[in-house]
């Protein structure tokens, strides 16, 4: 690895630097962005970064650019990323439907913050959950990991770009502006503990035996730019050849392939921790700095008795369905705080087997302990 | 096999094509329709792509949405055919990554100029060395025939039905103010002068421009006087007067009879283009420079 990558060890460090010293370990070189709070840090620092390992940071003349420029610099070759928060990350929803479609890898950081539209640009929410998997149009499969810590932001970024490049489509990093901006204690691993995954690439000669999209396999080698591959990749609803259709067994067989390469292989890109879980009656669903606040109060329930234990989401698209199934089966209630009025609980009730409790408060700062700690005190009794 | 096909309905006179390996022959017949000028636009970046010293994969073509969209997934090249309005900044990411490949967006008025118009200035304000094929139609052709930010001033269409009130672009002036390298407009009846200037964009460092004006017959011509193929052909014969060093601020076009349309390549500059300034930024960070 380049001597220019952030050297194994232990720093002290914002969350935005640290996703971008991960992105670079990863891989990426090639980063498109527009300014915007709270997740700035990272195209500043990508700007002064990147062209010092080889890369390019370009700032675009907004998000539907950074969006479009990631993809096609993703099929020529690069990993490819771009950062954002609620506003843009709507701008960004027409081409992250291009790059599920045409089955681009990139990674897509959203720092969120508060409320709909302008809303707090510079206080923390969590109100882009359902906008990360149904905000583009027609029928995509989403994939987002919530990081709650510098820590864990550096690490799923990592884990981002790995699931991008296997899965070739879009993958996002849904953070927020407390874990974006917070500075905290950051280990680098050893280099060769750390797993980057290369993405399988389509040459010429393969495509005698095989066409570029083929819908039978879940997994396909990419063809990039400028290798002789001569491949025609579309927007539309295309062929296994990539040429646009209307035929309505072709359209079911591609939207199975995109849809079933993900949920054929959810496991591999579900990541949760469980604590206090063992004997826990109630337990706590959380993600992002929620989770900060819920073992806060999970801690708190239980000196004072409660038996209760939190689950921490670390990706929550696709939906961990079986484990919200699996532990509602095994506590008699189910906890879900969230900075929002009410997202990530919707496909919890879906899948549980017990009564679910939303603790929400969405006015731009964390969830106070104390708050969490009363519902559960309310359903305890 | 017989000498005449009949393929889709349609007489497929040859069997085959000096292109056809250019060509993704098994996609033909084409989606436009008689009369329409894309075809000639097509065949004029081929002949570019055939005459060019750069290797034909190192070509790549990109399309946003509309009828001219469809120019990409024809070639049979490296081809992506993207969202609308977006080929451009598309183009621009992967320009940046890998200079060394020969990016030309194929695309209508209404993606380059209307929706698309933001990333159309940005890309000719950073000079990214990429080259822009526009077609311009007057009116989006695709949809059914609405007006845009090319279609000139009275001009009627399915949404302006008591004539256009909206000042259209003069697009050539708008790139060239942008900073682009190279900027020339022809229409489809000049089909040597127009294969001899995507060669050219092939060549130029910098973002390299060209508006193609051509016939819509159906939804377009039908309601502004040029209902035939060869009725707008006839105007450009008329009408088209070649000035490369035409004042750029005087040649928007209305299609008013005894109005001049001026062709030319207007301009052909050398400025440092964005890749070339990325280049030499990327070798200070490199080296060692901090901010």
């Amino acid at each position: 690895m380049s001597e220019k990558l952030l050297k194994p060890g232990t720093y002290f460090m914002m969350g935005n630097m640290a996703c971008v010293e991960a992105a670079l370990i990863a891989g990426c070189r090639f980063f498109a962005g527009y300014p915007i709070t709270p997740s700035s840090e990272i195209f500043e620092r990508a700007s002064l970064r990147f062209p010092q390992v080889g890369g390019v940071a370009v700032e675009m003349e907004d998000e539907l650019g950074s969006m479009a420029a990631i993809i096609g610099a993703s099929y020529a070759g690069a990993k490819a990323m771009t950062a954002t928060s609620g506003p843009g990350f709507s701008l960004m929803m027409e081409n992250i439907g291009l790059a599920f479609i045409m089955e681009a890898p990139v990674v897509v950081v959203n720092v969120q913050r508060a409320g709909p539209s302008t809303g707090i640009p510079t206080l923390v929410g969590q109100g882009d959950v359902m906008q990360a998997r149904w905000g583009s149009h027609g029928d995509l499969e989403t994939i987002a990991y919530c990081p709650s810590s510098v820590q864990e932001f550096f690490d799923l970024t990592i884990k981002a770009f790995n699931t991008a490049e296997r899965f070739r489509t879009p993958v996002f990093v849904l953070a927020d502006q407390v874990v974006g901006m917070m500075w905290e204690r950051l280990r680098v691993p050893q280099y060769e503990e750390i797993e980057v995954v290369e993405r399988e690439r389509l040459s010429p000669d393969m495509l005698g035996s095989r066409p570029p999209f083929d819908y039978s396999q879940d997994f396909n080698p990419m063809p990039i730019v400028g290798t002789g591959c001569r491949v025609n990749v579309d927007s539309l609803t295309h062929d296994e050849r990539g040429y646009p259709t209307t035929d309505h067994a072709v359209s079911e067989r591609m939207l199975s392939h995109l849809l079933g390469k993900i949920r054929n292989h959810a496991h591999e890109i579900w990541r949760w921790e469980e604590q206090m879980m063992d004997d826990a009656e109630i337990a706590v669903i959380a993600y992002g700095s929620t989770a900060r606040s819920a073992l806060k109060a999970v801690k708190t329930a239980r000196s004072r008795g409660i038996r209760v234990g939190l689950v921490k989401l670390l990706t929550i698209w696709p939906f961990p369905d079986e484990l919200i199934e699996k532990i509602s089966q095994k506590v008699n209630a189910i906890v879900v705080p969230e900075i929002n009025y009410g997202q990530l609980i919707h496909p919890v009730k879906e899948h549980a087997k017990c009564p679910v409790v939303g603790v929400n408060w969405a006015p731009g700062s964390l969830i106070e302990p104390h708050v969490i700690v009363d519902a559960l005190e309310v359903i305890a009794a | 096999m017989s000498e005449l096909q009949v393929l889709a309905g349609r007489e497929i006179i040859a069997q085959s094509h000096v292109r056809d390996t250019l060509l993704r022959a098994e996609r033909l017949p084409h989606i436009w329709c008689p009369g329409c000028g894309i075809g000639i636009v097509l065949g004029a970046y081929a002949h570019a792509v055939e005459r060019s010293s750069i290797p034909v994969e190192k070509h790549v073509c990109i399309s946003g949405i509309g009828c001219t969209g469809r120019v990409s997934g024809y070639m049979n090249l490296d081809s992506f055919h993207t969202t609308h309005g977006r080929a451009i900044a598309f183009a621009t990411g992967m320009a940046l990554f890998r200079p060394e490949l020969e990016i030309t967006v194929i695309s209508g008025d209404g993606d380059i100029t209307t929706i698309g118009g933001n990333h159309l200035i940005h890309a000719a304000r950073r000079n990214v060395d990429i080259n822009v094929i526009m077609v311009n139609n007057f009116n989006y052709g695709m949809t059914g025939g609405q007006h845009g930010a090319t279609t000139p001033l009275e001009a009627k269409t399915y949404t302006t039905p008591y004539g256009n009130i909206e000042t259209p672009f003069n697009v050539p002036y708008l790139v060239a103010a942008a900073g682009a390298s190279f900027v020339a407009r022809w229409t489809t009846l000049h089909v040597r002068q127009l294969a001899k200037a995507v060669e050219r964009m092939m060549e130029v460092e910098g973002f390299a421009f060209l508006e193609v004006v051509s016939p819509c017959p159906p939804t377009f011509g039908e309601f502004n006087g040029f209902p035939e193929a060869l009725d707008m052909m006839e105007y450009f014969r008329k009408h088209c007067v070649v000035d490369h060093s035409a004042d750029l601020s005087k040649i928007g076009i209305g299609l008013k009879p005894g109005e001049k349309l001026v062709v030319g390549n207007f301009v052909d500059r050398r400025r440092p283009s964005y890749q070339e300034l990325l280049e030499e930024m990327r070798g200070r960070a490199m080296g060692g420079e901090h901010k």
